[in-house]
């Protein structure tokens, strides 16, 4: 990563745990995982506790829609290595990885509900142009998404506009596809905490 | 409410924490990069990427935030706030809207 503290400044237990990761998953642990780690007290543990309650907390979008979402914002942002950490989740947690592609490439014609197609349309055009308007809003809720869904929605919109910025930033390593499909094995068995 | 959620609070929780908390930098200079309003010369390059198009920061941004003589721990957290910040204005942005489109739909 671009600062060297992050990737010499641990401590010797994180140092220590960041090895047993390595070993026992025998992949690199992802420069996501590593930067929440960095002085966690400052943004690290806020970060996680936020996170996960936008993706695994208590919503009426399923976790592959929020993984989607994820995804999808992530594509807006040409967040290289969040892309390919959320496509292989959104994939994994659909169990079809054609449908989260399908969704990714062109979300009017993938094969999702219209609320999800007008939900990551507003999501998209609130990433890319910073604002959206009331008649947008409207447009999500007369596809039949409740109130508490999009603002669901928007947790997952600031979450990822957050770490699509900091991985950019930061540099993070794109990973391989093993790579990539092993950390979305475990966000999905573990979460974000 | 929606704004008031407990997904909210813990967004609002992480903001209170990189502005208001003990760190590095000062409180000043997390909240002109949160703002992206206000930042040091030397690191108005790397806010404004950060807050707008970060897939264009290079390395030659952060070696001009350290030539200017801030450390690794002021940038990382002056980085850090700036996403938060533009983070913080589209979940806003975004919950304003639902409230005007719910507060239409209760008029009309």
């Amino acid at each position: 990563m671009r600062l060297d503290i992050l990737n010499r400044g641990y401590s010797p237990g994180t140092k220590m745990l960041f090895a047993t990761i390595r070993m026992f998953s025998g992949h690199p642990v992802p420069d996501a995982a590593k930067l929440v780690f960095y002085r966690p007290g400052f943004y690290g543990a806020k970060a996680r506790a936020f996170t996960h309650e936008a993706m695994r907390g208590p919503s009426a979008w399923s976790v592959a829609d929020r993984e989607l979402m994820a995804a999808y914002v992530s594509k807006v942002n040409d967040s290289a290595f969040c892309i390919g950490a959320h496509t292989a989740t959104a994939s994994q947690a659909y169990q079809d990885g054609a449908k989260a592609q399908a969704a990714l490439t062109d979300p009017d014609s993938a094969p999702i509900e219209d609320g999800l197609r007008a939900t990551l349309r507003m999501l998209g055009k609130l990433t890319r142009d910073g604002t959206v308007s009331g008649a947008d809003l409207r447009e999500v809720l007369s596809a039949g998404v409740s109130r508490q869904q999009v603002a669901d929605a928007l947790a997952v919109c600031a979450a990822f506009n957050t770490t699509n910025r900091l991985a950019d930033a930061f540099g993070f390593e794109v990973l391989s596809r093993d790579d990539f499909e092993a950390g979305a094995k475990f966000l999905l068995k573990r979460g974000y905490r | 409410m929606p704004d008031e959620d407990e997904k909210r609070a813990a967004f609002r929780a992480l903001e209170e924490r990189i502005l208001a908390g003990d760190g590095a930098a000062s409180p000043e200079q997390r909240a002109a990069a949160f703002a992206n309003a206000g930042v040091a010369p030397a690191l108005q390059g790397l806010i404004a990427k950060v807050a707008s198009r970060p897939t264009l920061i290079t390395s030659a941004d952060f070696d001009a935030a350290t030539a200017a003589g801030f450390s690794e721990d002021q940038i990382f957290e002056m980085v850090v706030s700036a996403a938060v910040g533009q983070s913080a204005r589209l979940y806003d942005a975004g919950l304003a809207a639902l409230a005007a489109a719910t507060d239409n739909e209760a008029a009309g």
